[in-house]
């Protein structure tokens, strides 16, 4: 409009040249240059703020997976551990984790006084450089080779989380000056442990293969069992809404009537795209739990869950991908004599299959980041289970997931677990990146144009 | 061919597990956030010390779990409740209804509530009063109610400095906020008279009606923005606090035993809290926390009695135990629990 005015009439005497520009010309110009600048400034603001984001996450979390270790040799007395000395399974048992503690007493001593370290510190204190963990870690061993029982054994036990930090340095000798649950005393015979290569740092595999722990023992926690349990999901939405989220595409794209009962269901499915994901979480609790008494924080229940959270994804997307293969295919296959069903399963799905499994993907690495809908059927909380050996374990055993395990550590009390928490965002991202990355892939290579 | 396959498989398994669900072999306990670490610390002991799988403990404040604790009986509710305050009558009624009739209570020990501000801020020695005086709806002034008109904590106490008031408190839905305001703002409330005047004033039938409506009157809390209710957990004040410096929350014991790199605490009438001090009852602002079982559930679910016994058995929730090490301050009654626990003892007395 401001362009081109045709009331005007072009001036008589206007020299034109391909070489000299026109005013107007320069200001179209100007325009675009402007125009990409704004841009490039909005991309750079993007790519900012993910470095941030990603520079933060990595900055905060990487400490996780490494932690502090001790190792020491253990004493497995038979007077503390069997005392019937029959090696009866059911006899050792009978001692708990506090009848182990102290055996690490013992043996934390043991290992100052071998080391030459000086301190008025008593064993008890001594010990309490060790995580809580380490009698349970101590029961676990003497339980599976009650046969040891007498011996004395290496053992390489965590450190407490506060040890840890002061390895990380997130704890130093000022910040401690009012907390009780380490002295400066007990640092100063870190130092000396450390110099002895008693206490050392190092890679630690349970952060990436372990289950949670509680909020005594930040540092025995993990990400493990909680993988599992997102697993799980996965395999059941996997399992259910692929089928019939492209089930329900194939027959709504390519066979059923266009009326205004499909217009209807149309609009409804992306409705749904748009429900926000708690209210399924709702439904859930409503329908699968107390209508059909399906067990509480099963992954069974999160992974129905979200299929319905992730069905409308998978129908829209294959609906897009069904839509995407030309109608040529289709005339021809019918053409040489094929029935509907035929041109669709042998010739429109096989093409279509890139597209699909590209929404497939996506709307799983949704669900596998959703922690709302599983508020509510009991998945998010204290659920140290142990990794289940079955299928059928897997999905009905009590579990977490992965945000939902991010999410109940940022809650906790230890400044440790904050650490833990930005670490299991660095594993979850992984997991993100990865499938979207298949996604990707699978669509470069695979997807054909027309 | 391969999706119908696929389709046919994947109903198949669902129809399979489905018709397997049919017991729960986990105590589930679901409620307070202040008594989460407990328990979560119990659960892990129990499943490394028991043969039963450990129980699964959520949180979300001790009236939501309450809430579903009252919902019925049977598999698909929660065994225990986890409580940061006693079970009220109308929770009473409300399971009752629902089936609910024979509650076991338990009362695991006590805990502290603290003042806490940042660290490198200013210290503060407070009094109930000071609380009333600054976070209140309506203070007496000469003889007359008026709406709180103080903005520091100068204006509250001169002699505290003068820093803006700015308070994080827990929200409606936590336990803590009930103790806080029994213990604290109420007690403010008597102490500066505010509340005779105000019963004087106060309608009601009764004379109960009448004190209930006072007290009433003295807990509203003002909404100008100066105290700000905290639905989610400790850690969400202490972030609020790291962004403000003049904010002072309200925390349990054992928060701050562990972020004391980040926090001071304020004394209160003069107290400093800590474990000894809670258990003497120096320390005015403490509470019990309980957890509370269906007896219904008990030779259903299995472990729940077990779980129970081993909450409060003397090497967890004793002195020593790894409990008060974390923070809880031991009931000096643990023993009768313990026998009550045993017999199963409901509510009520009717065991």
């Amino acid at each position: 409009m401001t362009d081109f005015s045709p009331s005007s009439t072009p001036p008589a005497s206007v020299q034109t040249s391909l070489l000299t520009l026109s005013d107007r010309t320069k200001k179209r110009n100007a325009n675009e240059r402007r125009f990409k600048a704004y841009g490039i400034a909005a991309i750079s603001v993007g790519l900012l703020m993910l470095l941030v984001l990603v520079v933060t996450i990595f900055g905060r979390g990487t400490g996780a997976f490494q932690q502090t270790f001790v190792t020491l040799d253990v004493a497995l007395l038979e007077s503390k551990l069997d005392k019937t000395g029959a090696r009866n399974i059911e006899d050792i048992k009978r001692v708990s984790t506090f009848g182990y503690a102290p055996l690490v007493k013992g043996a934390m001593s043991a290992a100052i006084e071998e080391h030459g370290v000086s301190t008025s510190l008593k064993s008890k204190q001594l010990a309490g450089l060790l995580s809580k963990s380490a009698v349970a870690q101590l029961r676990a061993y003497v339980l599976a080779n009650p046969q040891q029982i007498g011996e004395t054994v290496e053992f390489r036990f965590l450190a407490q989380s506060r040890v840890d930090g002061y390895l990380k340095g997130r704890v130093s000798r000022d910040s401690i000056e009012n907390d009780k649950n380490i002295s400066v005393a007990q640092l100063d015979v870190v130092d000396a442990l450390v110099a002895a290569g008693v206490i050392e740092k190092s890679f630690n595999l349970d952060f990436i293969l372990g289950g949670d722990a509680s909020d005594q023992r930040p540092e025995a926690a993990g990400m493990g069992v909680s993988m599992l349990g997102s697993f799980f999901m996965m395999l059941v939405v996997l399992a259910l809404a692929l089928p019939i989220g492209v089930a329900a595409s194939i027959y709504l794209e390519e066979f059923a009537p266009k009326n205004w009962i499909t217009d209807i269901i149309e609009v409804n499915i992306a409705n749904l795209a748009a429900v926000p994901s708690i209210v399924y979480g709702i439904l859930g609790l409503a329908v699968f739990i107390n209508y059909m008494h399906l067990p509480m924080s099963a992954p069974l229940v999160g992974g129905l869950v979200l299929t319905l959270m992730t069905l409308p994804t998978i129908i829209i997307s294959t609906r897009a991908a069904l839509k995407a293969v030309p109608p040529s295919i289709r005339d021809a296959a019918l053409g040489v004599g094929a029935s509907k069903m035929q041109s669709v399963f042998h010739h429109v799905l096989p093409l279509a299959a890139p597209g699909i499994l590209t929404g497939t993907i996506i709307g799983l690495a949704q669900a596998l980041g959703e922690t709302a809908p599983l508020l509510l059927i009991g998945m998010v909380g204290f659920i140290a289970s142990n990794a289940p050996e079955t299928l059928g374990e897997g999905l009905l055993s009590p579990n977490s997931a992965m945000p939902a395990q991010i999410y109940e550590w940022a809650k906790r009390a230890d400044p440790a677990f904050y650490e833990r928490a930005w670490g299991g965002i660095i594993i979850l991202l992984l997991f993100l990146v990865t499938m979207n990355t298949v996604a990707v892939v699978l669509r470069r290579r695979f997807e054909r144009r027309w | 061919m391969s999706f119908v396959k696929l389709t046919a498989s994947a109903l198949t398994i669902a129809a399979a597990t489905a018709t397997a669900a049919t017991a729960r072999d986990q105590v589930q306990v679901a409620g307070s956030s202040t008594v989460l670490p407990y328990a979560s610390i119990v659960a892990e002991a129990f499943g490394e010390n028991f043969d039963f799988p450990t129980p699964v403990v959520e949180s979300g404040g001790s009236s939501a779990g309450l809430k579903r604790f009252c919902e019925g009986v049977g598999e698909n509710t929660i065994d225990i409740a986890n409580a940061s305050r006693r079970i009220k009558e109308k929770e009473i009624k409300a399971c009752a209804e629902a089936g609910v009739t024979d509650i076991i209570e338990v009362r695991i020990g006590y805990d502290g509530i603290v003042f806490a501000s940042d660290i490198n801020g200013n210290a503060f020695e407070f009094t109930p009063t000071d609380w009333f005086l600054a976070l209140s709806d309506e203070i007496m002034v000469d003889g007359k109610m008026v709406a709180n008109p103080n903005k520091t904590w100068a204006d509250v106490n001169p002699a505290f400095p003068a820093q803006p008031i700015q308070a994080f408190i827990p929200g409606t839905k936590h336990g803590t906020r009930e103790v806080f305001e029994d213990k604290v703002i109420l007690a403010g409330c008597e102490a500066t008279g505010a509340f005779e005047h105000i019963l004087a004033g106060a309608t009601g039938d009764s004379a109960k009606a009448q004190k209930k409506a006072a007290e009433k009157a003295c807990i509203s809390l003002r909404t100008d923005g100066v105290s700000v209710d905290i639905d989610g957990d400790y850690t969400e004040t202490l972030a609020r606090i790291e962004s403000n410096a003049n904010g002072i929350g309200v925390f349990g014991l054992a928060f701050y035993e562990n972020n004391t790199d980040k926090l001071q605490v304020a004394t209160m009438s003069g107290v400093v809290p800590t474990t000894e001090s809670i258990a003497t009852g120096e320390y005015p602002v403490s509470r019990p926390l309980f957890f509370y079982v269906k007896k219904a559930h008990i030779g259903v679910i299995p472990g729940l009695k077990e779980y129970a016994e081993f909450f409060v058995a003397d090497e967890v929730a004793g002195p020593d135990g790894p409990l008060s090490e974390y923070g809880l301050v031991a009931d000096p009654e643990l023993s009768q629990t313990q026998e009550a626990v045993a017999d199963e003892a409901t509510m009520g007395g009717n065991s």
